[in-house]
This record gives structure tokens, C-alpha cells and sequence, in this order.
């Protein structure tokens, strides 16, 4: 579904935030990516759905290069929902608003239909009642939630999340893991970028851990947990798991 | 020293101050802020375009504006608008352009350079995850700029446009170099044929004073109801 294969990027001249990256998430995996803050775990992400551009390499989504000119950016941005560390709602319309716009004006659907499949996203979410507030109203737990539902309504053939609970107060963790906990088990295939282990080590596939823009390790879940071969990897793991 | 001033003239001259003057000074104003706000826009887009040849036009073209006087404008523009018609358009003798058209098109360009301004500060005000959220969408670039971002730069940016707005329906005033009739014109017109120079000039102030602080007070009141919704 995703494959990753040498990205190089570089911030000026000489600044390298990704260095070789290669890797892959299939169809129904769900792949978390960690490592210290600086690592380029968000520039990877943000990569795969061009939000970032990247000078070497390529990725290939669904079959598409993302980073061909010919590549129709918009529409490919619109099959993969995102996830924002700071949530990103748009803080001029409604709940639902935010939820129907880019169903209408990029999907093309109709504002009934719009409306019926927002409706049902917000339900489970368990925000119904909240539909005619503005996210400024909502607490940052609910409004994450949101963000789910709003990308969930393109109908997306992947989710990426970029430390989706990195902003959240502790109280509020659990309420959007959970989310993402069922939209795992239902098969999403999912990359995503945090530090919540408890999460990785239950729904993951996969864990990748990078450090200073490398991929260090890319390891099935038991394995990476049980036995990283790296010596980054098993610093980082023992400096986050000991408290 | 009040008594050979005659304030009755101001009565009998009200039709002619408000409906004539007064509505041809809040149409200009009106019509130029809207003009210049639209304009305004998209230089403040292509300011911020990343394409640099447009943005150092857009560039060149408020600074131009902005470092020349508005009444050397207005004079210049009355006077250069049908030869520059003539020339666009071949004819052989220039083109006739009405003094209200001529002032309103120059306080558009006028007003674009300040309201552009405005409106880049209130872009840039918006984070940049909003637009990177409006693109993971599939948003385009333009209903990103559209639906996203110029709606809440413009909600942000209200108090100052309207406050640059006073400000323009002052500077409107300046079209009296034209002899046209706006309301210092009339009032100044009246002035003239009564030789009631002090009621007239004093009603005038009053007048665009009473307007500027009621409208002011209006800002001030919409700011702070702006200020609890966010």
C-alpha cells in the first residue's frame, strides 16, 4: 500500500532530516513509528502524503508516486486521511462543517449525503451531540476525535496519524486511543507516529524506530519488544518503558 | 462673536448636503473599500504566492502607492485616465471619464495597496497546520486559500479593515480637488454661494466627526465580541 524506498531530505544545503529510508506497510498493517523527538519520524509521514517534498528517493501509494510532478496531488492527498498532532480543525465552522467540506467540495458528494456520513462518523466517535459547536468548544481529546471522523469521511484508503495524543493532557489519552484501537482492529491499514507504547505493543503490526533521520530498526512488534538488536533502540525503549 | 453667524442656512441646505453629498460620499466609500478589499486580496495573494516575479510586482506596487500623496493621486489620475483610455483603446481624442468613475477607480487601487496589507497579515496569522490540513484533505490550493484560510484572515483582520474603512471615508473628502459634490463639496458649495464659510465648514467637521466616532465605537464593540467567541 505504502512503499518508502530510499528518501533522502535535506533542509538547506547541508541539513539531512531523512537519510536512506526505506520501508513498507502493507494492506491492512498497522505500523507505528518511534524514536527520540528530532528523529524525522513526522518528516517521514508528512512525506508520504507530499505534504512535505523530499529531494531523493521515491514513495509509491497505491501504485502512485507521490513524488512524480504528473502526480495529481490533491486527488491522491484526498484517498489517505491524516491525523494532526494539534488536531487542525477548522476553527470558523461547525463539528459537522468540518466534517462535510472536503466530502462536498473535493468527493463531490451531495450535502445530504455529506451530512447522513458525518453524522454516523460523529456517532461513533461518540460526538453526535456535539455536531453544531465549534471545535474551540470541545476539549482537546474530543476535539482529536473529531480529526478521526473528518479524515474517516473521505472514505481513506490508509490513515497516517502524526503523534495524534502528543498534545493531549494524560486524562484525555486513552479516549482517542481507543479510536484508533478499533479502527485497527476493523483492518485499517494505518503508519503512525507516536510514543505511546501500550498502543504499539497492542494493535501494531510493525514498529519502525528511527534516530537522527535513519530507520534503525524495522522490526515485527514481538521482536522489537522483546529483543532490539539496536543499541539506540534499546536506550530509547528502556529510558520510555521505565517509568 | 456668534452674532452675525447664521446657522439657518445649514437647515435649508440639509436635502442637498445628505442626499446628494452624504450619499455620493458613503457610495464611494462603500463601492472603493470593497473594490480595494477584493484587489487588496489578491495582491496580498500574490505577495505571498511564492512566485517571486509576482510577488515583487505586487511588492513594487504598494510601495508606489503608498509613497505618494492621495490627493496627487486623485489629481493625477482625473487628468491621466482618458489619455491612457485613448492609448488602450486607439481613439482619436481622450476619453471621456466621469468624475465619479475616475475618483472611485482611484481610490480602489489607493485602498488596495493599504487593505493588501492588512490582508497578507491576516494570511500569515493563520498557522500553517491550517492549510496542510485543508491540503490532506484533497483540497486544492485555490478552496484551500477559499474555504480555509481567507475566511478566518478576513474574521481576523475585520476590526482594522473597518477601522481603515473611517479612515477612507475621510479621505474620500480629498475628491473635492475635482469640484465634485460629495459632502465637503456640497457643503463647501453652500459655503460659497451664501458666504456661510464658518456654519458650513463648522457643520461639515461636526458632521464627519459624529460619523468616524459612532462608526469607531462600532469596531471597538464588534472587537470584543470577536474577542469571547475565539
Amino acid at each position: 500500500m505504502i512503499e518508502i524506498s530510499h528518501v533522502n531530505k535535506w533542509y538547506g544545503p547541508s541539513f539531512q532530516v531523512l537519510k536512506d529510508c526505506t520501508t513498507s506497510v502493507a494492506k491492512g498493517e498497522v505500523v507505528v513509528v518511534c524514536g527520540p523527538s528530532g528523529s524525522g519520524k513526522s518528516t517521514l509521514i508528512k512525506c508520504v502524503n507530499a505534504l512535505e517534498p523530499f529531494q531523493e528517493g521515491q514513495i509509491i501509494l497505491d501504485g502512485i508516486k507521490v513524488n512524480d510532478p504528473k502526480t495529481d496531488l490533491p486527488k491522491l492527498r484526498a484517498r489517505v486521511g491524516m491525523v494532526f498532532q494539534h488536531f487542525e480543525l477548522f476553527p470558523h465552522l461547525r463539528i459537522i462543517e468540518n466534517l462535510c467540506l472536503a466530502q462536498e467540495k473535493v468527493l463531490g458528494r451531495s450535502h445530504d449525503e455529506a451530512m447522513a456520513k458525518g453524522d454516523k462518523l460523529l456517532d461513533r466517535v461518540g460526538l453526535k451531540a456535539h455536531a453544531t459547536k465549534y471545535p474551540a468548544e470541545l476539549s482537546g481529546g474530543q476535539q482529536q476525535r473529531v480529526a478521526i471522523a473528518r479524515a474517516l469521511a473521505m472514505d481513506p484508503i490508509a490513515m497516517l496519524f502524526d503523534e495524534p495524543t502528543s498534545a493531549l493532557d494524560p486524562e484525555m489519552i486513552s479516549e482517542v486511543l481507543d479510536v484508533m484501537v478499533d479502527l485497527a482492529h476493523e483492518g485499517m491499514t494505518m503508519m503512525v507516529v507516536t510514543h505511546e507504547m501500550g498502543f504499539a505493543s497492542k494493535v501494531a503490526h510493525r514498529v519502525i524506530f528511527m534516530d537522527k533521520g535513519e530507520i534503525v530498526e524495522d522490526a515485527l512488534k514481538t521482536d522489537f519488544f522483546g529483543s532490539p538488536r539496536s543499541e539506540r533502540a534499546q536506550k530509547f525503549l528502556s529510558k520510555i518503558l521505565s517509568h | 462673536m456668534f452674532d452675525n453667524l447664521d446657522f439657518d442656512v445649514i437647515r435649508r441646505s440639509l436635502p442637498y448636503l445628505f442626499l446628494d453629498g452624504m450619499s455620493f460620499t458613503l457610495m464611494l466609500t462603500g463601492l472603493s473599500a470593497l473594490g480595494g478589499l477584493i484587489f487588496g486580496t489578491l495582491i496580498a495573494l500574490m505577495r505571498l504566492s511564492g512566485y517571486k516575479l509576482l510577488g515583487r510586482v505586487a511588492g513594487l506596487y504598494v510601495d508606489f502607492m503608498r509613497s505618494l500623496p492621495l490627493v496627487l493621486v486623485i489629481f493625477w489620475f482625473y487628468f491621466l485616465v482618458p489619455y491612457i483610455g485613448q492609448w488602450l483603446t486607439g481613439a482619436s481624442r481622450p476619453i471621456r471619464v466621469g468624475a465619479f468613475t475616475s475618483s472611485l477607480v482611484t481610490f480602489i487601487m489607493f485602498e488596495a495597496a493599504y487593505f493588501s496589507e492588512i490582508m497578507r497579515a491576516g494570511i500569515q496569522s493563520i498557522s500553517k497546520g491550517q492549510p496542510a490540513a485543508a491540503s490532506a484533505l484533497g483540497l486544492t490550493y485555490s478552496q484551500s486559500m477559499r474555504y480555509i484560510v481567507l475566511p478566518q484572515a478576513f474574521r481576523n483582520m475585520l476590526p482594522v479593515l473597518l477601522t481603515q474603512t473611517i479612515v477612507l471615508f475621510q479621505d474620500t473628502s480629498l475628491v473635492y480637488v475635482l469640484s465634485i459634490p460629495d459632502f465637503l463639496g456640497a457643503a463647501s458649495k453652500v459655503a460659497q454661494r451664501d458666504g456661510r464659510l464658518v456654519e458650513m465648514y463648522l457643520f461639515a467637521a461636526a458632521v464627519y466627526f459624529v460619523i468616524s466616532c459612532v462608526a469607531s465605537y462600532g469596531v471597538r464593540r464588534l472587537q470584543a465580541r470577536i474577542a469571547i467567541v475565539r
